[in-house]
């Protein structure tokens, strides 16, 4: 998706505010007294991009709906390091039930805010990748199926971070985790088809569903606050890189995401009733080898001796990606 | 609410949870030095005055920088803005535009009348200065805003030096140039005009405190051709301060002029607009070795002035001249080859090059001269104390911009001087390379094409050739600054700390570490376009 | 009113009485035809204000509840067997949370193999979970513990199930008095909730608890399971003001007066040793029944009081501990410690097998006699099963 053009402004729509812009033109973060629903004080790794990105969004939720937010979060290191004994970082309800069913905890309140009649009070259903594409698929499903009223976001870091790095459904292949490490013939994650949750949450012809990332700000905003707009079950996915479990610097979180989206590795899109509305052009395509070599769970790949098989193949994913979503050439920024 | 014990929680209750602690870095704010003032031969602090340019604070902008440079609309046409050759954003999309924005602060500022705001005290002291060319002028004036009295003095009845009788007004209208001469006027500054000072130090003894030298180079160099008596032979600058002057000198229909500098540029298309049908260039080597900007080479073949490369003059005579092929050598050095031409030429217009006229030193021996220039030390001042000289008379480059910024050196070593100090520059040396930038950030954004007169009027008569920038466009270009190394409030070190551990402190105030929450990962510092903040060692 | 009524209409019925705000609910016999009569009601628009969620599992059954016992709603669910193991980890957390749902425990047997007939092993796997659970004897006990679990749970702040034995309770026939809806909106207060999930005053509810202060959470829930020991009784008795009828409590006494021998049990079950032992009390014999109602938290007292008298107790249980013996029983035997009271244990009706009068009245004579095993399985089949396990021991 592209947000409204800003003509004339050397740092347009990619900066979280600049001064130049009127004040509805900067981004919510951007603003001096945002409300931080995640607030400082909390135990995520330095550089932890699941911290950023669930700041984002609520941020942006809050925003869209008047601060009437609840949100319910499954079991993972958003909410371990947002929630431990005796301190908290949340500055909105909040609730967290277990790893597996945040979608059901998060339909059953916002079927009590409607039983109630406070249907202006939005609920915003949260966990990582593991908690989305594995051991809660079945609850997300079928919020997504009987169209519940709520907006589900999966900050996708791409493997079980809070237990300790293992693979997930989300796990990309040939990524090394703690459960599919960089020995044996074909080291790291097997080249599966993987779960494509913004796929199956469209083939559930949910209102709305997106992908972001922690590094287009404007565009996780932008959706955020589509996806307020629409009743029914909503899907946002964000990449939400991870410096501990995929060995990068912490310095890096924003970058890589950036290469991740650039490359084509990871898709920005979005889609209402099941049908892609749109599709963020990349705007400096690289090699998916730039995103990878930042990180040490691809270290594999590069060392000790150069796996072109294996960059190849990802780098066909990226390429798949780029062809299907038509994320190249598209006549940009008009 | 009754809060069950320890499983619910208290919002925001984390905030006692100082995660600080963790950190083994933090980052710092800081202002480094941009590659366009760190070029800029009149240390304009370039990035800053764009910065307030771009939301619209023209007269702030004008007045930011003006503190370094009293000329920006002169500026704006004549200067050759190296602070552009530097510019990071040519690694992006194409250099910022700083000379047109420059030129349309300056003649906005001439446009509404703003003025030079008055010295706040005066110091008492009296300065001389020699010379009314872009040194004088530009020391006069810094000399002026610290309190002292000036007196300046000049051989010729208008002041600007080269700017009024080198540089043809189709560069440089007059009316810009007595503009922002005169505000200079209006700030106290006495001008002696036609007088030319014939020995410094009978001057010096009229009790000024001290003297600054800026006699410029005015003495044509000369080389010994060959030539019929009837040749007509003239000298460069000779004929632009004529037709300065309102005399039309006698060029005849076809012109030859001798030189690859700008004022062989000059002096050629100068020769057409008088009416010469044809104007040709003869310089020894080729084009990429010749002295003159690309961009005057450009104009004037644009022009229709022909130009024959890799050629001497060999012989002069009444309406014809010959001229010998050169070749360079593996050095680059031009050598001759033998082969001969003839040019039909009614005239020959020698624009080799300049010299320093040191009549007026008389017979000082405490006056250093070493290869036509003259000595100054690091502060400006020639080996005679309370002397000072600077632009095209001592070593350096010679242009208009070089030589406000040694005005303006000296006047603030002057002032230290009178004053008994020594003036330090403070400036920043932390030079940001494009590679410390974080492009992303930029959006694409081409620089605007300065509108040119078509090419066909242009060589009739002396309207200025390039155009100024309108007000949406400077604000555009302006705006295009990628403010290398400094602040510009793009937010976006406050937006990407997942620590929330940035405080932003409202419009022009820039922004604080929170150091109880920064945990040190330094996202801020990659993530910030401009690189205007470190990681630093904590701890 | 009495109407001849389905066990599981009645409870729809009484359920929607109590006015839930969210009911979720995923099938499985024998609790089908109540969450199928909830949601007949729903649709047709004659429950305002509430939410019926037609979840996919029964995990989501109790989640979907959790989240709306947190957001302030009342919210029920029922379930049986399978269904009420799967939702295990959301049963633990919303006792753990502190959330007063109600539940209803249709209960069956736990596979494998599978079977859908009535035992109590599946309510009595999750004794441990701090969920509160009252045992049903007959459907107009269960309707109006119903009524009752609503408002301990919401007074305690604690979830409870409701336990009534699948087919035999669920899918009879019976004259019922379902609770009318004016008694009981003069019975039930309001759901005021403890903690509510409020944009208005925001707290964060299911921290991550470490060792430091894990001790005290759990002791402190403990002690409150404990409070229901006083609150149970005493909405037993306010019901009893409001409906005219005793039902509810921690234990039901039956002609226990003076008797030497009390046959404890609970669920449908008392009925039939009721009959049984007022045969046998006809016949001469000493002997008395004590139903609980409520086996978790367990009325240790009340049970201890009950029995002063007795020599010998009976215990008959529909679920048993594998390789230990009987749930119920450690449990009396508790309450009974450094009395001369004797115990014995009868597992009965595992799976639906049917519970006879005569297999009860020969297993009390022969135990009066003292000529049964500590633990007895009713009308096992011994010899089969001695021969399967023989041939099974082939190899070791
Ligand atoms: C044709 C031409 C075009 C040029 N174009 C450009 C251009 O586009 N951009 C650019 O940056 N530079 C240009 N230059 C160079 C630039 O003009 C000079 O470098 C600059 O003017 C030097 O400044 P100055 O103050 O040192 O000397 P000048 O400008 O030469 O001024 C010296 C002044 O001192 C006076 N003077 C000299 N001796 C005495 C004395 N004894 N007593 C009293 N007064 C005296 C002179 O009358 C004169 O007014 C050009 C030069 C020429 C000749
Ligand atoms: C039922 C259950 N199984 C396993 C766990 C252990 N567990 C807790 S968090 C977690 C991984 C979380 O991974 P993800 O959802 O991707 O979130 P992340 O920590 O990566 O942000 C696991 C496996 C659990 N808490 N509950
Ligand atoms: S392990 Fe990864 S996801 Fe978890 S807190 Fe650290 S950086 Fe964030
Ligand atoms: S990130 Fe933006 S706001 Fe922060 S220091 Fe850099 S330029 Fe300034
Ligand atoms: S992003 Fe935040 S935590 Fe990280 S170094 Fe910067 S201020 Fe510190
Ligand atoms: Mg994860």
């Amino acid at each position: 998706m592209t947000t409204t053009p800003i003509k004339f402004y050397q740092v347009g729509s990619f900066a979280v505010g600049n001064r130049l812009l009127s004040e509805e033109d900067r981004s919510i973060q951007s603003d001096p007294n945002r409300t931080n629903a995640l607030t400082s004080g909390h135990r995520a790794c330095q550089g932890c991009g699941e911290a950023l990105g669930a700041r984002y969004a609520l941020d942006a939720a809050m925003r869209a709906c008047n601060d009437q937010v609840i949100a319910v979060n499954a079991t993972g290191c958003l909410e371990v390091f947002s929630t431990p004994y005796p301190e908290s970082s949340w500055r909105i309800p909040w609730l967290h039930s277990l790893f597996g069913n945040a979608p059901a905890v998060a339909t059953g309140v916002a079927a009590a805010m409607k039983a109630k009649g406070r249907t202006d009070v939005r609920v915003v259903g949260q966990g990582g990748d593991g908690a989305t594409v594995d051991i809660g698929f079945g609850a997300l499903s079928g919020m997504f199926e009987r169209n519940d009223d709520v907006l589900y976001i999966c900050y996708d870091n791409e493997a079980y971070m809070n237990t300790g790095v293992q693979r997930s459904g989300a796990t990309p292949p040939a990524a090394r985790t703690a459960t599919t490490q960089a020995v044996g013939s074909a080291p790291g994650n097997v080249f599966g088809q993987g779960k494509n949750l913004p796929r199956i949450a469209m083939a559930h012809e949910i209102p709305y569903v997106a992908t972001a990332s922690v590094a287009d700000l404007r565009d996780l905003e932008a959706k955020v606050t589509k996806a307020m707009s629409f009743r029914g079950a909503r899907y946002i996915h964000v990449l939400v890189p991870c410096p501990l479990g995929w060995g990068s610097a912490s310095c890096d979180t924003i970058k890589i995401a950036r290469l991740a989206t650039q490359s084509g590795l990871f898709p920005v899109f979005e889609a209402e009733s099941g049908e892609v509305t749109s599709s963020t052009p990349i705007r400096k395509k690289v090699d998916v080898e730039e995103y990878l070599k930042l990180q040490l769970r691809y270290a594999h790949l590069f060392s000790p001796t150069r796996n072109d098989a294996v960059i190849n193949h990802l780098q066909e994913m990226a390429d798949k990606n780029i062809r299907r979503y038509n994320l190249l050439n598209q006549s940009s920024e008009s | 609410m009754e809060k069950p014990f320890a499983i619910t929680l208290s919002v925001e209750s984390s905030l006692a949870n100082h995660t600080g602690s963790w950190r083994v870095e933090k980052p710092e704010y800081v202002h480094r030095m941009p590659p366009c003032n760190n070029a800029c031969p009149a240390g304009e602090n370039i990035q800053n005055w764009l910065y307030i340019a771009e939301d619209g604070s023209y007269e702030n902008a004008w007045h930011a920088l003006i503190q370094e440079n009293p000329f920006p609309a002169i500026m704006g046409r004549v200067c050759y803005h190296p602070c552009q050759d530097v510019c990071n954003r040519s690694f992006l999309d194409e250099a910022v535009g700083i000379n047109s924005v420059e030129r349309f602060l300056g003649d906005h500022a001439i446009e509404k009348g703003w003025k030079i705001p008055a010295p706040d005290v005066e110091s008492g002291f009296k300065v001389l200065i020699i010379g009314a060319g872009p040194a004088g002028l530009s020391a006069a004036y810094h000399l002026r805003r610290l309190g002292h009295d000036v007196t300046v003095r000049d051989a010729t009845h208008a002041p600007g030096g080269m700017m009024r009788y080198g540089i043809p007004k189709y560069r440089l209208p007059r009316e810009i140039l007595d503009a922002e001469i005169n505000r200079i006027k209006e700030m106290g500054i006495r001008f002696e005009m036609n007088t030319r000072v014939d020995d410094v130090h009978v001057a010096m003894d009229e009790g000024f405190d001290a003297v600054f030298l800026a006699i410029g180079a005015q003495l044509s160099k000369r080389a010994y051709i060959p030539a019929s008596e009837a040749a007509r032979i003239m000298d460069a600058i000779k004929v632009l301060h004529d037709v300065e002057e309102g005399n039309q000198p006698l060029l005849g229909r076809k012109v030859v002029v001798y030189g690859g500098g700008n004022t062989a540029m000059d002096v050629a298309r100068t020769a057409k607009r008088l009416g010469a049908e044809e104007a040709v260039i003869v310089y020894r080597r080729t084009r990429d070795k010749a002295p003159a900007n690309d961009l005057e080479i450009t104009e004037a073949l644009e022009e229709g002035i022909l130009v024959k490369w890799l050629s001497t003059v060999n012989h002069v005579g009444q309406h014809e001249l010959r001229i010998e092929k050169m070749e360079l050598d593996e050095k680059g050095f031009p050598q001759p080859t033998g082969e001969f031409e003839t040019l039909e030429a009614d005239s020959l217009i020698l624009a080799l090059g300049q010299e320093v006229d040191f009549s007026l030193l008389g017979n000082s021996a405490d006056l250093d001269v070493v290869d036509g220039t003259m000595t100054v030390d690091a502060t400006m001042m020639t080996s005679h104390p309370g002397i000072f000289a600077g632009g095209d008379m001592v070593p350096a480059d010679r242009t208009v911009t070089t030589g406000v910024g040694h005005g303006k050196k000296a006047a603030r070593n002057i002032d230290a001087w009178l004053r008994k100090s020594t003036y330090e520059n403070t400036k920043n040396t932390d030079l940001v390379t494009y590679e410390q930038l974080n492009s992303w950030y930029y959006t694409d954004a081409p620089h605007v094409v300065r509108e040119r007169l078509e090419a066909s009027r242009r060589a009739k008569d002396f309207s200025e050739v390039v155009k100024g920038l309108d007000e949406s466009n400077a604000l555009y270009e302006a705006r295009r600054c990628m403010s290398c190394g400094n602040c510009f409030e793009c937010d976006n070190c406050f937006g990407v700390c997942p620590d929330n551990a940035i405080i932003k402190l409202g419009p022009g105030k820039g922004f604080e570490i929170n150091l109880d929450y920064c945990k040190g990962c330094g996202i801020c510092v990659s993530e910030c376009p401009s690189s205007s903040i470190v990681m630093v060692a904590d701890k | 009113m009495l109407k001849q009524i389905e066990g599981s209409k009645a409870i729809a019925d009484t359920v929607a009485a109590c006015r839930p705000e969210v009911i979720c609910a995923y099938p499985i016999s024998p609790q089908t035809h109540i969450v199928e009569g909830l949601s007949a009601i729903v649709k047709a628009g004659k429950l305002a204000k509430c939410e019926f969620i037609n979840v996919e599992s029964e995990f989501a059954a109790m989640s979907v509840a959790i989240g709306a016992s947190a957001a302030g709603a009342r919210a029920y669910t029922a379930t049986a067997s399978q269904g009420l193991l799967y939702m295990v980890e959301a049963v633990y957390n919303a006792a753990g949370l502190g959330l007063p749902i109600v539940m209803t425990v249709a209960n069956r047997a736990i596979g494998g193999p599978i079977n859908i007939w009535n035992d109590h092993s599946d309510s009595m796997s999750q004794r441990d979970s701090g969920w509160i659970q009252m045992y049903a004897e007959t459907n107009q006990e269960a309707a109006d513990l119903h009524v009752q679990a609503f408002a301990i749970a919401e007074r305690l702040s604690l979830p409870i199930m409701v336990c009534m034995d699948g087919f035999i309770l669920t899918h009879a026939y019976e004259q019922i008095d379902v609770p009318e809806q004016e008694l009981v909106d003069k019975y039930l207060p309001t759901f005021n909730p403890r903690q509510i999930l409020d944009p208005a005053d925001p707290v964060s509810i299911g921290a991550m608890v470490g060792p430091e202060a894990f001790t005290e959470v759990k002791y402190m829930s403990h002690m409150k399971n404990l409070q229901a020991l006083t609150v149970i009784p005493e909405e037993s008795e306010k019901f009893a003001q409001v409906f005219n009828r005793d039902s509810g409590g921690l234990v039901r006494p039956y002609k226990m007066q003076e008797a030497r021998n009390v046959v404890i049990a609970l669920g449908s079950v008392l009925g039939t040793i009721k009959d049984v032992v007022d045969e046998m009390i006809h016949d001469g014999y000493s002997i008395g029944v004590l139903g609980l109602t409520t086996f978790r938290p367990f009325p240790f007292e009340a049970v201890r009081e009950a029995l002063t008298a007795a020599h010998n107790v009976f215990i008959v249980e529909k679920a048993f501990q594998l390789g230990v013996g009987g749930i119920v029983t450690e449990n009396v035997r508790s309450s009974l410690r450094g009395t001369a009271t004797h115990d014995q244990t009868l597992i009965a009706g595992l799976g639906g097998r049917p519970i006879t009068k005569q297999s009860l009245r020969t297993y009390f004579e022969a135990a009066i006699d003292g000529r049964v095993e500590e633990l007895t399985f009713l009308d096992l089949d011994k010899d089969l099963a001695e021969r399967e396990l023989l041939k099974e021991k082939v190899g070791l």
